[in-house]
């Protein structure tokens, strides 16, 4: 019983593939890794499996009561977010958007649901604040809660810890597994394998020309990893 | 003063520009924030040569009302502009440097060789900066004006919170399953019809100061999202009351006085969010 399957999937942009052939199985409470060169279609994959690129060819299957969109996202931060005049209850609470249906305004279910996940996350004392004037760490904290808001399956995170410092990044990856030992799914695209692969259950590894999936004790004696691990 | 300003307001001309006046000013500032985050403060100024173009293309014409073909045009524009940007040759601001003074010169160029009026660069002068025309309003203009304020400030509410989430991480949303590319459709339709709207107050060159000011105003003292739209709109509503009470007591072009005060806000928001720091 799978939450996504990707069967011959091939990613890429404008009808150019970047990647093929991938195939792939997130189960439920899974702990999966992407892992690869730079080019090598990580993010793109990511960006296909939150369906904001259309994949060029291959199947994504979603199973049980998983949909498309029952998901949480982290991304990596743009220019813009740096200076948007936002505080963190405005965008924790931006995170139920999708739970208002029809309704325009927010209810006391969304808001419920963003104090315990900014409390969750440690955030709730900093609500009033501006996000842009947070540091590196709490801003990280605060997109992961409004990413909670989302998705109580799936959380998918795109190089969470680049920026940030060893001990913030320790910490947020003792986070990251807390979260998944409560039952969250979690997809990670990471550059840092010594510490990112630490709690991963399965590791996607995407090379120049071949692809790897399978569980992380695999991926330590496989040939692919020699070169990373 | 006082008298002077009574014996203006007994004039029913006077009390529709101010009751036009405020309307504009609410509604320019409300996407202020929007645009300048997406990074599209320049699309006031494009847009409003599209409609200064489209202007010219209806006075050649002579179409009754020059609002039957500004705004269609004007609309078109924006969601040329707005939409599809990831997949376009041409993006951002090359796209609207384009498209704006494209239009300035053809609407120009129209408005010579078709002139009827005497003095050309005498029409071309109000069109682009606004003179005097908010002045000359008409009754059935300040109804149309009203309506299309209520219908922008109605849908602005109403939609709030989606502009929130579409602005601040528009990937975020769309993964979540929000509709992003209509609420980019609904923005770029908005920011279309105040800009239509605003060429009456301060012309179409100045527009941009309309749109932009206030919420770069407020963004140096205010640090969340729903403070910084009301109090954008409240310094937009003051600068355009006192720039079009000082035009009429001081005989300056109303256009560029409420620009100017405007201006003069700005730099008061920028000592004041030096102070708080």
């Amino acid at each position: 019983m799978a939450y996504i399957k990707c069967k011959n999937l091939a990613v890429g942009y404008e009808g150019k593939p970047v990647a093929e052939d991938i195939n792939m199985k997130i189960e439920k409470g899974n702990y999966v890794c992407i892992v690869g060169e730079n080019g090598a279609g990580k993010s793109t994959l990511m960006k296909t499996l939150l369906n904001l690129v259309k994949p060029i060819s291959g199947e994504i299957l979603y199973e049980e009561d998983y949909n498309a969109y029952d998901v949480g996202y982290l991304p990596q931060q743009t220019q813009a977010q740096m200076d948007f005049p936002a505080s963190v209850w405005e965008i924790v609470l931006s995170g139920n958007l999708a739970r208002l249906k029809h309704r325009p305004f927010y209810g006391p279910e969304e808001k419920s649901r963003t104090k315990k996940n900014l409390k969750k996350m440690d955030m709730w004392d900093k609500r009033q604040e501006s996000f842009r004037n947070l540091s590196g760490g709490q801003k990280q904290r605060v997109l992961l809660a409004r990413a909670l808001c989302a998705s109580e399956k799936m959380l998918v995170l795109d190089e969470p810890v680049s920026g940030l410092d060893p001990i913030v990044t320790a910490d947020f990856y003792k986070l990251i597994y807390k979260l998944n030992q409560e039952g969250l799914t979690i997809l990670m695209v990471s550059h840092d394998l010594k510490e990112g692969l630490e709690h991963a259950t399965h590791v996607l590894h995407m090379g120049q020309d071949k692809i790897f999936f399978g569980t992380k004790e695999d991926y330590v004696k496989s040939e692919e990893s020699r070169y990373f691990v | 003063m006082i008298e002077q300003l009574q014996t203006y307001f007994q004039y029913p001309f006077v009390k529709y520009a101010f009751i036009v006046g405020t309307l504009i000013a609410l509604c320019s500032s409300l996407l202020g924030v929007t645009l300048v985050l997406k990074r599209y403060s320049f699309i006031g100024d494009g847009l409003s040569h599209v409609a200064f173009g489209a202007m010219a293309i209806g006075s050649v014409l002579h179409l009754t009302s020059n609002n039957l073909i500004t705004m269609p045009v004007t609309i078109g524009a924006a969601i040329l502009l707005l939409m599809g940007n990831e997949s376009r040759k041409i993006k951002g601001d090359a796209a609207i440097a384009l498209i704006s003074v494209s239009s300035l010169a053809l609407g120009y160029m129209l408005m010579n060789i078709f002139s009827s009026s005497a003095n050309v660069s005498g029409d071309v002068c109000t069109t682009l900066f606004g003179s005097t025309s908010i002045l000359t309003i008409q009754i059935k203009e300040v109804w149309f004006t009203i309506a299309l304020s209520a219908v922008v400030i109605l849908v602005f509410i109403i939609f709030y919170n989606r502009i929130f989430g579409v602005t601040f991480d528009e990937n975020f949303a769309k993964a979540t399953g929000i509709k992003t590319q209509f609420y980019n459709l609904l923005i770029a339709i908005i920011i279309a019809i105040i800009i239509v709207l605003g060429m009456n107050l301060v012309g179409s060159l100045l527009i941009s100061a309309l749109v932009i000011f206030p919420a770069l105003s407020a963004m140096r003292v205010i640090h969340n999202f729903k403070g910084v739209v009301i109090l954008s709109t409240c310094l937009s509503v003051f600068c355009a009351i006192s720039g079009l009470l000082i035009s009429i007591l001081a005989s300056t072009p109303v256009g560029a006085t409420i620009v100017a005060m405007d201006m003069l806000m700005f730099f008061v928001c920028c000592a004041v969010g030096a102070l708080k720091k």
